[in-house]
């Protein structure tokens, strides 16, 4: 077999294998509650790509996924373990939400769709500026410190909407027209009814945009490399700290954009629970899409599928058994990037420094193989 | 001042910290061993949910408590087994063990008892004198054989973990694994060894949790897992210290439960709950835990 043709297959890999997880896992499901594995099989691609609103939902769905899973991809690629991209887009939503619908009413659409924007990207770079910072400055490893910020999240966002606004309903008010996402169905008329909007074109322009940032400026060249060899870095003069910080806060920014396709492009307003869990599925996004932007499209395309797939199988199948498939693919995913197989077709990697185990950095060393294994994918496609 | 200083005040201190501070020793045990673990909410919640299934199958409070411990140490020892064997990241395997035991215990809870919310209510145990005076209240908790099961558990650990050979060896796979392996320990059996252990008084917790609610709520560990997580951190990997901590937590709640009417309605009353959590940022930034973290915490024997 040709060296690119075997480094295809490695590559398809991962993939393959969570797809076929996801099949055998939901026969089982359905067999379990009696129902034919063909049936529910049927019900899930008639919700999802069957009709032309089922893409549209499927869309939607995936839109706040590539943003999440990009965040998590950026600082991963730094060696920082963003697992706290779940309370940093509750903070971003309710924040951005909150002064879209202070605006006055008249304000025209750029500008009130760049101050949300803002707005939220500033609470998301806040809610991950401690832990990113408490990393870089002193030396504390942070999972625990991410956790801790999804928690207060957790707390505090309701906290706000009872204490703060008075919402007796749990909501904020409604955002005004200018801040509203145009919805893709005033383009494609076919999508009609679903909710996939302008975030979608958005969030696929913004992984494109990621990677270019990651393979052709210094500041992402210097992130991933600091995320591979922060000692080798250090030898080498670069200041590793402010890459880290960057990184970090990049991360946030991109959890908090996750609103443009909640808030912004589908509500109109934030209420408690919306876009709960796609800090989590962008965990899962970002392992399978290994750092490619269509990589993580399609991977947030596959979660999407499966959220929407959920809703339209409620009947005979409960939706949560959606979920265990994400966590069932989340595993699978995660053993075969480690297959030592995989790990062998990195090994050809070209640009970045030598690849010591990281000793000084608090995190675990294998983050730093983690992102070895996806390096040679994204390095030829740049050059090519 | 006198329902704080009282035994109900006690007493219901006792019965919330009790899932706490199993889920902290839980914790204490996988981490000492060298297993990241954040996925303690998820077999909170699935071995509340295992003793609810297996008490309302059989009628039987004590075959619930043993599958609520069974089913906590299976999954822990599964975190295990993809860390040491598949070589995944644990914590991307805790957060996958968190999804999963969310996701599945609502599919269950349909399959089984059809509904989206709980299940139907169990008896589990009823151990102690009746009537709702301070002294019976505090005679039920502490005669409820889950809290004994629990309290020992607790108790034994600090003396396992330091003067019996399994535990010692357990801290060596914790501190420096290359170094346990190269006098002949076996450390993914030891850490197996030390994730049942840590799985099964984790869930002495959830099902303390279920057997005090007498039935199973959808999402009912809410965030006890991350609660201990940070208990076991600002203890600096101690159980006597997180234990006590769990207490301070469990005093907290039970204040806001005694002094319901008054504190509720006080501007801010809710802001309690972000205590534990923002000590613990406090804590870590200032490096009192940070030196105390196990040196081999997500560190394998061949790295």
């Amino acid at each position: 077999m040709s060296p690119n043709v075997r480094a295809a297959l490695l590559r398809a890999y991962p993939a393959a294998l969570a797809l076929a997880g996801i099949l055998l896992a939901l026969n089982l499901i359905s067999f379990g509650f009696g129902q034919a594995p063909i049936d529910t099989l049927r019900r899930a691609f008639e919700g999802t790509w069957g009709t032309p609103y089922g893409v549209g939902q499927v869309l939607f769905k995936a839109s706040p996924l590539i943003l999440t899973g990009l965040a998590f991809h950026v600082a991963f690629r730094a060696g920082l373990f963003n697992i706290g991209a779940e309370g940093q887009l509750a903070l971003a939503s309710l924040t951005g939400a909150v002064v879209a619908a202070k605006l006055p009413a008249g304000t025209p659409a750029p500008i009130a769709l760049f101050a949300a924007l803002s707005a939220a990207m500033l609470a998301g770079i806040l809610a991950a500026s401690v832990p990113t910072l408490l990393r870089a400055r002193r030396g504390v490893h942070e999972i625990i410190s991410f956790i801790m910020m999804n928690r207060i999240a957790e707390i505090l966002v309701p906290w706000v909407l009872v204490a703060g606004l008075g919402a007796a309903a749990l909501r904020t008010a409604d955002v005004v027209p200018g801040a509203a996402l145009p919805r893709l169905d005033t383009v494609i008329p076919s999508l009609r009814g679903s909710a996939a909007s302008a975030a979608f074109p958005i969030a696929v322009a913004v992984a494109f945009g990621v990677h270019e940032l990651l393979q052709r400026t210094r500041a992402g060249r210097e992130m991933r490399w600091v995320g591979l060899n922060p000692d080798a870095c250090r030898a080498e003069g670069i200041d590793v700290r402010r890459r880290l910080v960057q990184a970090g806060l990049l991360s946030g920014a991109l959890a908090a954009s996750a609103m443009l396709a909640t808030v912004l492009g589908y509500k109109g307003y934030f209420e408690l629970g919306l876009g709960a869990g796609a800090g989590w599925t962008g965990i899962a996004v970002a392992l399978l899409g290994r750092g490619r932007p269509l990589g993580i499209v399609l991977a947030a395309i596959l979660f999407g599928t499966l959220e929407q797939a959920g809703l339209s199988i409620n009947a005979v199948v409960p939706k949560d058994a959606m979920t265990v498939l994400q966590a069932v693919a989340i595993l699978l995913v995660a053993i075969a990037n480690n297959a030592p197989g995989a790990t062998a077709a990195a090994a050809d990697s070209s640009a970045p420094p030598p690849t010591a185990a990281s000793k000084a950095a608090p995190a675990p060393a294998d983050e730093g193989e983690g992102g070895a294994s996806s390096e040679p994918d994204a390095a030829p496609e740049a050059k090519a | 001042m006198s329902s704080i200083l009282s035994l109900t005040m006690l007493a219901e201190t006792i019965r919330i910290a009790a899932p706490y501070a199993c889920a902290a020793v839980g914790g204490i045990w996988a981490e000492r061993s060298g297993v990241i673990q954040i996925g303690l909410e998820g077999v909170l919640l699935s071995s509340a949910f295992a003793s609810v299934a297996f008490a309302h199958a059989t009628g039987s409070a004590p075959i619930g408590l043993l599958g609520g411990v069974l089913v906590g140490a299976i999954l822990s020892v599964a975190h295990a087994v993809l860390v040491e064997r598949a070589r995944v990241h644990a914590v991307i395997s805790g957060i996958a063990l968190n999804l999963f035991a969310f996701a599945a215990t609502r599919m269950l809870l349909r399959g089984l008892f059809d509904s989206s919310s709980n299940s139907p209510g169990i008896e589990g145990f009823r151990v102690g004198p009746t009537g709702s005076s301070g002294a019976a209240l505090l005679a039920r908790v502490l005669l409820d054989p889950v809290t004994i099961a629990a309290v020992v558990a607790i108790a034994v650990t600090p003396y396992v973990l330091s003067r019996t050979r399994f535990g010692l060896r357990a801290r060596a796979c914790g501190e420096n694994p290359q170094a346990a392996a190269s006098v002949g320990l076996n450390v993914s059996r030891i850490r197996y060894m030390a994730l049942a252990i840590s799985g099964a008084i984790c869930a002495l917790g959830g099902v303390h949790l279920a057997f005090d609610q007498h039935r199973f709520e959808s999402g009912m560990s809410n965030g006890r897992g991350f609660m201990a997580l940070a208990a076991v951190v600002v203890a600096g990997w101690r159980a006597g210290y997180a234990v006590l901590a769990c207490l301070v937590f469990g005093a907290l709640e039970a204040l806001q439960i005694v002094l319901q009417r008054t504190l509720r309605q006080t501007f801010g009353g809710e802001l309690i709950q972000l205590l534990p959590y923002v000590v613990t940022l406090a804590v870590l930034a200032f490096a009192a835990g940070r030196s105390a973290a196990p040196q081999g915490l997500g560190k394998r024997a061949d790295d």
